[in-house]
């Protein structure tokens, strides 16, 4: 349906794709439910949990630091229409994590738990093979409270809302179960390529 | 940014001050449960405009009809499909204003001069003319009547917008009035305040700073313009002292609602924490600055 006197007016993104319904930021807008947690290094910690809720492994924040650091540049795509091309990260990945636990993936889902109380739900698929790192540096600096430091979790292939803030864990689930705003109407898995925004896309 | 937009739907980096399981993983379905029926699409609907309300210089109210349009709650919002007539499209969301109880449907949007989509819904648009939306969105940044209250809501700018939402709701729906509710806004100078009649009206006749008589009381600041003569208000930003001064304390456990550009929810709801508000009664929604989107 064509909206009377509508036409482009952004600029091409120069050769650069980006998902549908998308258009391209140099911002890096922030989008959180509630107030910015702040958590105190020294009380923070990532913990791996298997099905049953035990701990698999846990790190303090200078043990994570500690973890073979991966770096990636990677476009970003938020669920309310921007993307943000080349954005750099530091942080530890998925795999690595796993390796130091020294256990397998438990189950092949997991429910991603942060401080503020919000969670979201991935396919262990969805973070192995470096698609998944828990981050700590965004751009060259420490990553800002706003935008989910002391660490987030970055998962860029899909929508933005799955790469929570503030993470402080991973529980495996053997069947997927919906996080925070996959019980609100947004999509189970969030590809943008597929333009997976809402239930049912 | 996005217009008027506080997309209350996910971005990634949202997260919510309170989960609804707690943070917890949400309890998976037993393995014996039969299989979920996949939800039903949100459908793009076609939205005609039934007319335009000129708001301020930039900012201008859409009343739309949306045949089979299936309701929302207040605070919730939609996304926006334009197409050019050759097939380039683009979207946004915007949030909407009107309450659940009104037959139409009412966006207000703010003009970012450098955008694309809010230069014609806040431009080029007029009565008759038809885009694509669908909705409603988000599930969060929401408030009925039947949540009780006491209802604070707190708006930066066209952070407004989803709280109309709200206050409309509150005088229409069964016992909404009955809800004790208070509103502080922040604007640039008087001559940003969008909704200042109406607002005034559904406070009882009260202007920039009083109380009111219907359980509804509003103050509004202005940041940057000097007040005219009469001022009953707030001058400067919302800071830790007006918050204590103007909304409901912590003790009373109000629902916080707060809207605006993202360092103004910020600095507002990190002072209500520390002024003691539980942070799982403080429901925020960010938007911009989106680098010239809208």
């Amino acid at each position: 349906m064509i909206s009377r006197g509508f036409r482009r007016k952004r600029a091409d993104t120069g050769g650069t794709a980006v998902p549908p319904g998308q258009y391209v930021t140099t911002d890096f807008p922030v989008l959180s439910a509630g107030p910015t947690p702040r958590t105190r290094i020294a009380d923070w910690s990532f913990a791996l949990e298997d099905a049953d809720g035990k701990e698999m492994f846990r790190w303090g924040w200078f043990e994570l630091l500690a973890l073979p650091a991966t770096e990636v540049t990677v476009d970003i795509h938020c669920v309310t229409k921007w993307s943000k091309l080349g954005t750099r990260w530091k942080g530890v990945t998925f795999d690595d994590l796993v390796l130091a636990a020294g256990r397998p993936p438990p189950a092949p889902f997991v429910m991603a738990f942060c401080d503020g109380g919000y969670t979201t739900n991935l396919a262990v698929a969805d973070l192995e093979a470096g698609k998944a790192m828990v981050a700590y540096e965004y751009d060259g600096h420490a990553l800002a409270p706003e935008h989910g430091g002391p660490a987030r979790l970055l998962v860029p292939h899909l929508y933005f809302w799955k790469s929570a803030k503030w993470v402080r864990g991973l529980r495996f689930m053997q069947a997927d179960a919906p996080g925070f705003w996959e019980g609100l109407g947004y999509h189970g898995r969030g590809d943008p390529w597929k333009e997976e925004r809402y239930a049912g896309d | 940014m996005p217009a008027i937009d506080p997309p209350g739907g996910a971005d990634g980096i949202r997260a919510a001050s309170v989960a609804p399981d707690g943070g917890g993983a949400a309890p998976a379905a037993p393995a014996s449960s039969p299989a979920p029926r996949p939800p039903a699409r949100l459908a793009w609907r076609e939205a005609e405009i039934v007319r335009v309300i000129d708001e301020t210089p930039s900012a201008r109210s859409l009343v739309l009809r949306v045949p089979a349009w299936p309701g929302h709650l207040p605070g919730q919002h939609v996304d926006v499909r334009l197409t050019a007539d050759d097939g380039y499209q683009a979207q946004r969301s915007y949030s909407i204003a009107s309450p659940p109880e009104r037959p139409e449907l009412v966006l207000t949007v703010e003009r970012i001069d450098d955008g694309e989509v809010s230069p014609w819904l806040a431009g080029e648009a007029r009565a008759g003319d038809r885009f694509e939306l669908r909705g409603p969105i988000g599930g969060y940044f929401t408030w009925t009547a039947a949540a009780g209250g006491p209802l604070q809501l707190v708006a930066g700018g066209s952070g407004i917008v989803p709280l109309m939402s709200m206050l409309r709701h509150r005088a229409l729906a069964a016992g909404g009035r009955e809800v004790p509710a208070r509103l502080l806004a922040s604007w640039r100078g008087v001559g940003a305040m969008v909704y200042r009649g109406e607002i005034a009206a559904l406070a009882g006749g009260a202007s920039d700073g009083a109380g009111d008589g219907r359980g509804l009381s509003v103050v509004h600041t202005l940041t940057r313009e000097a007040p005219p003569a009469g001022w009953a208000g707030e001058r400067g930003r919302v800071d830790a002292e007006m918050l204590r001064r103007r909304v409901f304390a912590a003790s009373e456990a109000p629902r916080v609602y707060v809207c605006g550009p993202t360092p103004f929810v910020e600095a507002v709801a990190s002072a209500l924490v520390a002024l003691g508000h539980a942070r799982e009664r403080v429901w925020t929604e960010r938007f911009g600055p989106t680098g010239g989107g809208g």
